[in-house]
């Protein structure tokens, strides 16, 4: 029995590193492949040594896909291509191709050049891993090799975030990545047709959650935003250039539009304008409305955020101002906050996840005194603020995205245990279909049980489907019979005639002659009619004929007539027939005659 | 004995022929003879693939395609040609064209002076520019299932279509193709409903007056079809229809056929189709290019392997070559403005526009042409220019990786940005206030029949200093400046075709081996103007297969084979004998199902049983459908084995007797005959048990098929 095994390297249970291998048709396939920000050690990458302890990966993997550009879903990519070795073909969008080498520069500075990590890859590197990259197009069929066909459709998410439908022969997994079900301010819902995969791998972040939470937190974050602008405040918001940053902008922006706002927005310099243009040129990827509009009016040329310069920090007034990095590490937005930090009129809101060890880390962990360098402190006075807004599909999204594929199994990654364990029994429940969530280096094994294709002879079929009878009736389902030839990788299937003869052999045909007394006074010639008569009558639907030369033939059974050389009363009846006579045993005619 | 079993033998002849005769006759059914005749002529039609030719244009086609029980329309190519029988349609009162004399026939007898004017020698209709729809006759259009686009200059006759045949399907088209194909439309109604014209003119469409007519109006083919300009709303309407579709996407219909868009290489998003079944496919080629321009380049090796290849859109200027052009282009608009004139380029406001303002960003430098302004003036300038940039996916590489920097693709932004190049919606409100000479100015519509160009012949025709540079290869120059003589005005015809010559095609073809080629009757013969030009004609072996308007042509299929799927509980029910090494047999007896265009195979359900005495009522009255036929044979039956196995079933008294195609065995104990033969074997018998005996061990040395 073909099966399919899904073993997560990372993303099992748990959030952060995804990285899930699949075997499916004898292929090899590496969906993601991330870092977890959680860890500063070996654990921060896939254990790529399950696959093979040694040697390149290129030998183990037919392909690697990426779903999206967070680093928890590309972040280890150079370093399994470059450092590990994998020279492979590797699947991303056009935007995650344009925007994945950014962040993953971006990540490598912040681990190289401030926290002086030495053994992580080069920029080099980075652009050798890009050059192994094939862009993808939405709903494009791409046949990576002669069995294995992938296809992306979109998710939400973010710019650029795909799902991928696997499929090798008739056996097929969709792998979903990140996704969202509802469109937000710049992006749309994530779509799939009904693909029926044997599995479909799905995240489950907000696995618990039901109804849409994003809009509640967006509407938290604009009233903090305004509240702090209305009392004098200062807003810092330390974002990564790309992504988030925009979606934020656009929120703002509309904001500041409709409320008529007056105090200023800054975009730290450096990326900015650049970031932009990436959402302008892949506007194609974007949701409905601002793809409609965006001749008129472009949602990411921004009318009220204007470029940062540092002396603006020292303004008075209000003011938000976006500055990168986002974790508080380094750069203009650790300058800005140490300025910012001791006035409790002005605040800090941290958009996203900080790793261990930053300045953001730790005053999300509520410390308010910091050592910096030099051995001064800094006393945290301003209010420091966490909101989360990565767009995940909720349990209601994910149940309905397996309404519109209506996958056989299903399997969760990129959650936590005990969210997945409530989404699982759900589905079980709905569905009634397997439900799976392996953990971190644990396979699941599916099996398939796939059709097999076939060439049928036309003619054989034209012939089946005429014997339905004069309307063909669905409900009434045709018996067929024929003959399946298997040669090298073909299988046909034709009339036993045809296999005859295409296979060159000589039909043999068997024949089975008896003979039967019987007593009637007529002459042999009235004998044979009055069988001819009586078996018309009996055998209705039959071809019955009789010929000239004296013989009746009953289908391709033969009817003869003789009398006995003793007793010309005594006729003998001999019947012939062929091995493949339908009609039954020959004796049911016997009885039809003798009675 | 012997004479009883010669006449057995002999019988069995007449048997095998009666079962031959069967046999030819194809019919081992038992509903009646006819009713299953004519199902089989029933399925026989559905399966014939037929081709339905509605245009006759072979840049602007609109083909049907029947292909199995699906009706497939080939693109919907609007021909504007015949707008060049009416007079222009000026943005401005123009003295000149409202003074023009109404016709009169010769004799006086006919006056058409309201719809008929005289002008440079010519007659045109003063009327609303009507088009040439594509044939509406040949078939019911309300039975077409899908419509598969391939360009956007091959769109433009679908409100037409989708608006009033009764059309319910779908249509398919590149993102690209769509937004573009949109902009086109919208600019077309735009030209046409900001100058009004109430008059329709139909008189002249009297077969008998349009007789009378001087020529090329009395030419003119199918006046009656002509058709004014559609809506927005039947655009919008339209437009809602189709479906969009990325290149090697794989649409399925209806279970039956696939069809898929391929790149082209002509123009953004524009596509070629594969449409296939699993053992037919057809390639649909429409405008396609080789060269490196903007688009992505055009995917060739999808094409092998087509059982009909449909050749469509070749160059119109075959002996142009497109780079020569842009050159002559260049070099007499650096002439003109140089000399203090201004130049006039008459073109469509999507596609090779792009390519020519790349060419003059790196060209203006060069040529000292810094403070020259450029203006594009269409309703839809601002939208075309932005598109152009957002599609990324549908670029040539070179293009594509400048998005990753991120830069827009095409130069033309930093032309806007460094204001050399200025667009407006129409000549009315910024342009005029702005506007400055000498200067180059892009604008349509390039029949010179309607749009802002028109304003611009009547305000530079009558200077010798400038010049108008005709690039789209759609219209005779000639014909398109006809109303505007005597011009003193320079006119340069630099077409720039880029779709495949006859050289590239046939080296395409050479490549993509199709067993049967479909192509417009004009590229099967040289032009009519360069008849000794065997070069300029498709040469192919067999020949290509003709088309006109209004052609029905069978395709020439020889499907055997149809695409069957054995469910897993089946297969796995499957017994495989090795017939011959590598080759296997399983004689297969299922349950066929039918359904969406799919079949599919699953085991038979045991019958539940049955009481032996109603059983025996059963097998007669029932027609022996369910009943699986016994398999055919093939092999010999040895004669020592046999014997030897005979023995060891305890029949041993066995004479045998050679004949002259083989041996007749004489079982002397049981009184039975068996006739051994290299292709046949015959027991004669009276004894049931021995005679089932008997044929299990005959059957032990044959292979059942």
């Amino acid at each position: 029995m073909p099966e399919i095994k899904v073993t997560p390297l990372g993303a099992g249970q748990d959030v952060g590193r995804s990285c899930i291998l699949v075997s499916i048709g004898g292929k090899n396939i590496m969906l993601d492949c991330g870092m977890h920000m959680g860890y500063n050690d070996d654990r921060r990458f896939p254990d790529f040594s399950y696959i093979t302890q040694n040697g390149r990966l290129t030998d183990f993997l037919d392909c690697v896909i990426i779903s999206h550009f967070h680093l928890d879903h590309c972040g280890a990519l150079p370093y399994m291509s470059e450092m590990v070795g994998y020279d492979g073909p590797i699947y991303m969008t056009h935007p995650t191709k344009a925007i994945c080498p950014i962040l993953l520069e971006d990540f490598r500075k912040i681990t190289v050049d401030k926290k002086g990590e030495t053994n992580f890859f080069t920029s080099q590197m980075i652009k050798d891993c890009m050059k192994k990259v094939i862009p993808l197009n939405l709903h494009q069929t791409v046949q990576v090799d002669d069995e294995l066909e992938i296809k992306a459709y979109y998710a939400g998410h973010v710019l650029g975030a795909a799902m991928v439908h696997i499929k090798v022969g008739s056996e097929s997994v969709v792998y979903t990545g990140d996704y969202n079900m509802t469109p937000d301010r710049h992006l749309g819902a994530a779509w799939i047709d009904k693909c029926r995969p044997d599995i479909l791998i799905s995240e489950s972040t907000y696995a618990t959650t039901i109804r849409d939470s994003k809009r509640c937190r967006e509407r938290d974050f604009l009233k903090k935003v305004h509240e702090s602008i209305e009392r004098g405040g200062k807003v810092l918001i330390p974002v990564f250039a790309l992504g988030r940053a925009q979606e934020l902008c656009i929120l703002l922006e509309t904001f500041w539009e409709r409320m008529n706002l007056k105090a200023p927005i800054y975009f730290s310099t450096g990326l900015t304008e650049k970031a932009n243009h990436y959402y302008k040129l892949f506007i194609t990827w974007t949701n409905q409305k601002i793809r409609k509009t965006f001749v008129q009016r472009n949602m990411f040329e921004f009318k009220h955020i204007k470029a940062f310069d540092r002396s603006y920090a020292d303004n008075p007034g209000p003011m938000v101002v976006f500055a990168t990095p986002g974790m508080l590490h380094a750069g203009q937005s650790l300058q800005i906050f140490k300025k910012w930090a001791g006035n409790e009129k002005n605040m800090v809101i941290m958009p996203g996840y900080c790793v261990q060890g930053t300045i953001g880390h730790k005053i999300l962990n509520g410390q308010r005194k910091l050592e910096m360098e030099g051995r001064a402190t800094l006393d945290v006075k301003l209010q420091v603020e966490y909101m989360s807004f990565s767009a995940h599909a909720d349990a209601k999204g994910i149940m309905q995205l397996i309404r519109m594929a209506e996958p056989r199994n299903m399997l969760l990654v990129h959650g936590e245990a005990v969210k997945m364990e409530f989404l699982k029994g759900k589905i079980e429940q709905e569905f009634s279909i397997d439900c799976y969530m392996p953990a971190n280096g644990e396979t699941t094994t599916v099996t398939t049980n796939p059709s097999v294709p076939v060439d049928i002879s036309l003619n054989l079929l034209k012939r089946e489907m005429a014997l339905g009878g004069p309307l063909p009736d669905p409900k009434k389902p045709r018996t067929m019979h024929g003959t399946l030839i298997m040669k090298e990788n073909s299988l046909k299937l034709v009339s036993s005639e045809q296999a005859l003869k295409e296979l060159g052999l000589n039909e043999h045909q068997l024949r089975f002659t008896c003979h039967v007394q019987l007593q009637d006074p007529h002459s042999d010639a009235d004998t044979l009619h009055r069988i001819y008569t009586h078996l018309k009558s009996v055998l209705k639907g039959y071809t019955i004929q009789h010929l000239p030369d004296g013989t009746v033939i009953v289908e391709s059974i033969v009817i003869k007539v003789s009398s006995s050389t003793e007793d010309s009363n005594t006729k003998v009846l001999l019947l012939s027939w062929s091995y493949q006579v339908q009609i039954g045993p020959h004796s049911t005619l016997k009885k039809v005659i003798v009675t | 004995m012997t004479p009883r079993l010669l006449g057995a033998v002999e019988d069995s002849r007449a048997g095998n022929k009666a079962r031959r005769e069967q046999k030819s006759s194809g019919e081992r059914c038992c509903v009646s003879k006819a009713n299953c005749c004519q199902l089989i002529y029933q399925q026989l039609l559905l399966l014939k693939m037929k081709l339905y030719c509605l245009s006759g244009h072979p840049t602007l086609p609109c083909n049907v395609l029947k292909f199995k029980s699906t009706t497939i329309m080939l693109d919907c190519g609007l021909d504007t040609t015949s707008v060049l029988n009416f007079l222009p349609l000026p943005l401005v009162h123009s003295p000149r064209l409202s003074k023009l004399p109404g016709w009169v026939s010769k004799d006086g007898t006919i006056n058409l002076g309201k719809e008929l004017k005289e002008c440079a020698g010519r007659v045109f209709v003063d009327a609303q520019p009507e088009f040439c729809l594509p044939e509406r006759e040949l078939l019911d259009l309300s039975t077409i299932d899908v419509i598969l686009i391939s360009n956007y200059h091959c769109m433009m006759a679908l409100p037409y279509i989708t608006e009033h045949t009764g059309f319910t399907g779908t249509v398919y088209a590149t993102e690209p193709t769509l937004q573009i194909g949109r902009l086109l439309m919208e600019e077309l109604v735009n030209f046409m409903e900001r100058v009004p014209k109430a008059q329709s003119a139909t008189s002249w469409k009297n077969k008998e007056i349009q007789r009378m007519l001087p020529g090329p109006l009395k030419d003119a083919v199918d006046v009656w079809m002509w058709k004014r300009c559609y809506s927005m709303q039947e655009v919008n309407s339209a437009l809602s229809k189709v479906q969009l579709v990325g290149y090697s996407q794989k649409v399925e219909l209806f279970g039956a056929v696939q069809v898929s868009p391929l790149s082209s290489g002509y123009s953004l998003g524009s596509s070629n189709w594969i449409i296939q079944s699993h053992h037919e496919k057809v390639s649909y080629v429409s405008g396609s290019s080789l060269l490196t321009t903007h688009p992505q380049p055009m995917d060739q090796s999808s094409l092998k392997n087509s059982d009909v290849l449909i050749l469509t859109g070749l160059t119109q200027m075959p002996t142009a070559n497109p780079d020569g052009m842009l050159g002559e282009f260049c070099s007499n608009l650096a002439m003109t403005i140089r000399a203090g004139g201004n130049v006039l380029v008459p073109c469509y406001s999507s596609g090779v526009i792009y390519d020519l303002l790349e060419c003059l960003y790196q060209f203006i430098e060069s040529a000292n042409l810094g403070t020259t302004p450029f203006y594009f003036i269409s309703p839809i300038a601002n939208s075309s220019l932005e598109f152009s940039q957002i599609f990324a996916e549908w670029l040539c590489h070179n293009k594509q990786t400048k998005v990753y920097l991120p830069e827009p693709p095409f130069p033309h932004a930093e032309l806007i940005q460094t204001n050399k190049l200025k667009h407006y919606p129409s000549i009315h409100g910024d342009f005029s206030s702005e506007f400055r000479q000498p200067c180059v100015v892009f604008t349509g519509h390039p029949s010179l029949r309607f749009g802002d160009v028109v304003h611009f012949m009547e305000l530079w025709g009558k200077s010798s200093l400038n010049t108008i540079i005709f690039t789209e290869p759609d219209f005779s120059y000639l014909d398109a400046l006809a109303p505007y003589q005597p011009l003193a005005m320079k006119c340069v015809y630099c077409p720039i075709d880029t779709r495949l010559n006859f050289h590239q095609v046939s080296k395409l073809l050479k490549e993509v081996q199709p067993l049967h080629v479909v192509c417009p009757e004009q590229y099967t013969q040289p032009p009519l103007t360069q008849s000794h030009r065997s070069d300029l004609m498709l040469e192919l072996q067999p020949p290509p297969m003709p088309y006109r308007r209004c052609s029905v042509l069978n395709l020439p299929f020889r499907r055997r084979y149809e695409r069957i799927y054995i469910l897993p509980e089946l297969a796995n029910s499957l017994v495989p004998s090795e017939i011959k090494p590598g080759v296997s047999v399983a004689t297969v007896s299922a349950l066929l199902h039918s359904k969406d265009n799919k079949h599919t195979l699953q085991s038979v359900p045991k019958p539940p049983p049955m009481p032996p005495s109603k059983k025996r009522k059963r097998v007669i009255e029932e027609p022996p459908v369910a009943l699986a036929p016994k398999p055919m044979l093939s092999g010999a039956v040895a004669l020592e084995a046999f014997l030897a196995t005979l023995q060891k079933h305890g029949i041993t008294e066995v004479k045998v007797e050679e004949t002259a195609d083989g041996h007749i065995l004489h079982l002397q104990a049981e009184d039975t005959l068996i006739q051994l033969e290299e292709d046949g074997t015959h027991i004669v018998c009276d004894s049931e048990p021995l005679r089932t005996t008997l044929r299990d061990l005959v059957l032990r040395f044959l292979q059942k098929l």
